[in-house]
């Protein structure tokens, strides 16, 4: 081999020079296991779970957290402003805001899990039901489209209007209002399911159609459907914080975070700290929620989640 | 007559970045394209040679990844360039054809706007011009009806028409260099035969170097001339195509002609039981101090195992890195 | 056919098989149209026979392996399993016969369900068909199939993607063999592996073959693989068999004008290799709206006006094979295909 001419298909000795391991371009990455490497691999869910986890914690251990009574009248000391004394200063009645927020915080998360679980079982069973029965999939498909093109929030308004304000009752117009959107994307995935090879190589084992939803089918809707309803959760805390602000969610006497806004709207400008404080922890555990639904999306299955 | 190479790559590490360790994806390869030659670069799924490919045009992204080495391109180093001066090299002076026709096309442009934009954007060639060329190069790579063609949407064609458009975009700035990822794989068998032909004769005419990345013996058989058979991110062997082919030196190329099945062994009577290459590719993400193929080779020794064997001239113009000769890998 | 395996009764018989698939649009969603995907085929398969169906993309063989599986009803003909129909069994019964027709799939990945363990993959067909005794014999049965496909008994708790793309595949023939099929159909089985796996996987079927004396239907698009595999080929266009033949004489002496330019097509590991090569014109046509007559003259280099009109049928010619070309009909020294020369050579 000269290395002075060069022909095709001729090697020159700069091609075969390097043949010895070369050292690395990168610095090494150290392959962190258990609690720190999770939060490292996971940094949107750690920090939306560490944060959700605090706002249970803060709705739990409401009464245990230097709170009053939320609901104790006191005319005399109306509208103070934040101090040692009311850290988020007190109402137009004289209702500490900083023990009403806390235990506001229950409301909401009730209602978001609430919501969260009942549309995703109900919604389940609607998918499951039209991905897999012919006839009643044209119907209930109908039936949906017609629901979601009311705007959600005016179904729920609309609902709500029918009945008597409670918490059991906010949960339940909400939930209607969700349910469609969860049926059709549990029968979008059912859909794509019942082509995949592994549920035609179970048919030809002779498995039954019920076995194959419960083994096959259903197992595989769980990880969308799970971020589904965290962006679910999040979306029903605000429906309700709006139901309420408008006067047609929980009653007024429970503290709930709209019912504060609501009350506060009329002193906004003298007082704004009465609806800063509610919407401030309304933001944060709607971003927590949206962050752990992020996370369990990139975690669960990056490929169906887009998808959604 | 001393004339450099076209393309000269010289030790290329592309390593990248993943939460359990560093990824050596290519590690350590050289190797030359003169102007007008065919070399094709052949390995299973994870030796590297498609992120080779990539390297060269500059497409991996860091982070997280890291190019690291020498890609001189007529002498012009491509890693020392800015991206600006890289843009105008991709596309006009180098450029590339994708697997899949489809994806690499975009869906909401005419196939002649396509072509076109290349045009304009390298030749500044005004909007007559560029279309009028649009139609002499879908012409040229064999596409009926050109001027019909031209307006077409990518959905409107079929498979093997798509991926002529894609030559036909490739080939629109005259490059001296194309580099071809697996370009007929996603193909139906009759398809491939036309592509195949018509790179080949392109060849003749157009006269670029061309790369080809490839899983498919096959192919590289019937299109290059020079061939790099890559394992886990490192070169084990290069030969001219029909010494590759007919005496193999490397104990992985000699397992992986052995495991393909020839067209024809019913009626030559050869039909002999495809040779196995045991266990799996190994992780690029743990070092590995010995030679690559140590963990799958029928004749691995300790020495195998601890030290990686150099590039060595087996025969002439014919280099495998493993540490025995062909006496001794026969006689073991 | 040789006349040694038309001396059983065939395993399996399928006889002017017909699928269509509706095409639906419009605001109603009405039909606007169908789909040929195959459309009037017919062939058997003997025991322990494996038979090839060979074809491009879209020329129907997966729908048929899809159709002898009942994966769906077919939209006419029969397919019959050691004399018994199939097609138009009821859902209970056709349960129970599931067990002797079993399936191979192509991507190894999105063959096996993620949410399983391998345990349960290949426990759940030894239970429905009731072929384990009680749990120790089910467990022995496990342990078993993991020998037959070479993986490790230990790896049997474990999930899918714990494995490597051939690794899958194993487990998918595991799978099939779980339920002691008489005939396996093997859709693309090994065309989504690497050269080396792809090479593991062949000879372990080949293994299991000669071992359990299963059929195969062996579906694919690698003429090498099934040169290498195969008892009999048929070459499938447009939904249409072409052409049928032992092995050796149709890699020999093809007899249909696509098989010969299939085979020239394919490109073989031998530089140099100087092959008279036909490079056929144009796409395959739409099987929405297939051409009149016989399929393939729009593409076939030796058509003549007959082929335009008048479809040609599945007849013996001269050397044995079965071949659908009007060519046959010709004096010897008009028909190019009368010369026994392989396009191999």
């Amino acid at each position: 081999m000269s290395t002075s001419t060069i022909q095709r298909g001729i090697l020159r000795p700069e091609d075969v020079a390097a043949a010895a391991p070369l050292p690395d371009v990168l610095p090494p990455v150290k392959a962190r296991r258990g609690f720190f490497g999770f939060i490292r691999r996971h940094p949107t869910m750690a920090f939306g779970g560490a944060l959700m986890l605090l706002i249970i914690a803060m709705a739990i251990l409401a009464p245990f957290l230097g709170t009053v009574d939320p609901t104790a009248l006191a005319p005399a000391r109306r509208t103070r402003e934040p101090s040692a004394m009311y850290w988020f200063g007190t109402d137009m009645l004289g209702r500490d805001v900083y023990s009403r927020v806390l235990y506001g915080a229950r409301v909401s998360l009730i209602v978001g899990f609430a919501v969260a679980f009942f549309s995703s079982v109900i919604g389940l069973t609607i998918g499951l039901i039209s991905g897999f029965v012919r006839w009643a999939d044209a119907i209930i498909m109908r039936i949906m489209d017609g629901l979601m093109s009311i705007p959600s929030i005016l179904l729920a308004i609309a609902l709500m209007a029918l009945t008597r304000g409670s918490v059991g009752n906010v949960i339940l117009a909400i939930t209607i209002a969700e349910v469609p959107r969860v049926s059709r994307l549990v029968r979008g995935v059912v859909l794509s399911l019942r082509e995949q090879p592994y549920v035609d190589a179970a048919v030809a084992s002779g498995t039954s159609t019920p076995r194959i939803i419960i083994r096959h089918i259903l197992p595989n809707t769980l990880a969308p459907l799970t971020v589904q309803a965290t962006y679910i959760c999040a979306s029903a805390m605000i429906a309700e914080s709006i139901l309420s602000f408008i006067g047609a969610g929980t009653p007024p006497i429970i503290p709930s975070w709209g019912n504060i806004m609501a009350e506060g709207r009329a002193l906004w400008q003298v007082k704004p700290y009465i609806v800063f404080f509610p919407a401030i922890f309304l933001s944060l555990t709607v971003l927590a929620v949206n962050l752990l639904g992020d996370g369990l999306r990139d975690s669960l299955d990056p490929r169906m989640a887009k998808k959604v | 007559m001393a004339e450099a190479p076209l393309l000269d790559v010289r030790n290329l590490q592309t390593h990248f970045r993943t939460p359990d360790g560093v990824n050596r994806a290519v590690d350590g390869l050289s190797f030359h394209v003169n102007a007008g030659e065919t070399v094709a670069i052949v390995g299973e799924s994870g030796c590297g040679k498609s992120v080779t490919s990539m390297s060269i045009l500059r497409l991996i992204p860091e982070p997280p990844g890291k190019i690291a080495g020498e890609i001189l391109f007529q002498g012009k180093d491509l890693l020392k360039l800015s991206d600006r001066e890289m843009r105008a090299i991709r596309g006009n002076d180098v450029s590339m054809i994708f697997q899949e026709p489809m994806t690499s096309l975009n869906p909401v442009l005419t196939v002649g706007k396509q072509i076109g934009e290349t045009l304009r954007l390298h030749q500044g060639l005004n909007k007559q011009q560029a279309e009028q060329k649009a139609v002499e190069m879908l012409k040229l790579v064999g596409i009926p009806a050109p001027e019909r063609r031209v307006k077409e949407y990518p959905h409107q064609l079929s498979g093997g028409m798509r991926q002529r458009v894609m030559i036909a975009m490739a080939l629109a700035c005259n490059p001296k260099l194309l580099i071809a990822d697996e370009p007929t794989t996603a193909l139906d068998v009759t398809i491939q035969a036309q592509i195949l032909d018509l790179m080949r004769d392109l060849k003749n005419t157009v006269g670029a170097a061309i790369v080809l990345i490839t899983h498919d013996l096959g192919v590289v058989a019937e299109v290059a001339e020079r061939v790099i058979v890559m394992y886990a991110g490192r070169k084990v062997e290069e030969a001219k195509v029909g010494d590759l082919f007919a005496s193999p030196k490397h104990p992985y190329t000699q397992g992986l002609l052995g495991a393909v099945p020839k067209l024809g062994s019913s009626l030559t009577g050869d039909e002999t039981r495809l040779s196995e290459i045991p266990g799996l590719v190994p992780s690029l993400k743990t070092r590995i101090e010995g030679c690559v193929f140590a963990s799958r080779c029928p004749r691995a020794t300790d020495l195998c195992r601890a030290v990686a064997p150099a590039l060595e001239a087996k025969a002439p113009n014919h280099v495998a890195a493993c540490h025995y000769s062909e006496k001794e890998l026969l006689a073991a | 056919m040789s006349a040694t395996l038309q001396m059983n009764a065939p395993l399996l018989r399928v006889d002017d098989l017909k699928k269509h698939f509706p095409l639906r649009g419009g605001l109603l969603g009405g039909v606007t149209g169908h789909v040929y995907a195959v459309d009037g085929i017919s062939f058997d398969i003997a025991k322990g026979e494996t038979l090839s169906l060979v074809g491009e993309s879209g020329c129907g063989k997966s729908t048929v392996g899809k159709a002898v599986l009942r994966l769906f009803d077919i939209t006419a003909g029969q397919v019959v399993l050691d004399g018994q129909r199939i097609d138009t069994m009821s859902q209970s019964a056709l349960r129970k016969i599931r067990r002797r027709v079993q399936v191979v799939f192509q991507d190894p990945f999105s063959s096996l369900n993620p949410r399983m363990r391998v345990k349960d993959i290949l426990a759940e067909p030894i239970r429905n068909f009731g072929l384990a005794k009680d749990n120790a014999d089910l467990d022995r049965r496990l342990a078993e199939l993991m020998d037959t496909v070479r993986l490790p008994r230990d790896a049997i708790g474990r999930w899918p993607h714990e494995f490597s793309g051939g690794q899958r595949q194993r487990i998918g023939i595991a799978r099939a063999l779980a339920a002691e099929p008489d005939l396996i159909i093997c859709d693309e089985a090994v065309s989504a592996l690497d050269v080396s796996v792809k090479a593991q996987i062949v000879n372990l079927l080949q293994d299991l073959q000669a071992k359990l004396g299963l059929a195969l239907l062996f579906i694919s698009h690698d003429l090498a693989i099934v040169e290498h595999m195969t008892h009999r080929v048929a070459v499938m266009y447009l939904g249409k068999i072409v052409e049928v033949a032992p092995r050796r004489s149709l890699f020999a002496a093809p007899k249909h004008p696509y098989t010969e330019a299939l085979l020239s097509a394919v490109p073989v590991p031998q530089p140099g290799a100087a092959r008279k090569r036909i490079i056929l014109k144009g796409d395959v046509p739409s099987p929405i709206n297939p051409p009149s007559g016989c399929r393939f003259h729009t593409r076939c280099p030796y058509a003549f006006d007959r082929c335009k009109l008048d479809e040609p049928l599945l007849k013996p010619t001269s050397t044995g094979h079965l071949a659908a070309c009007h060519l046959h009909d010709l004096p010897a020294v008009q028909n190019p295909l009368s010369r026994d020369v392989s396009p191999l050579h």
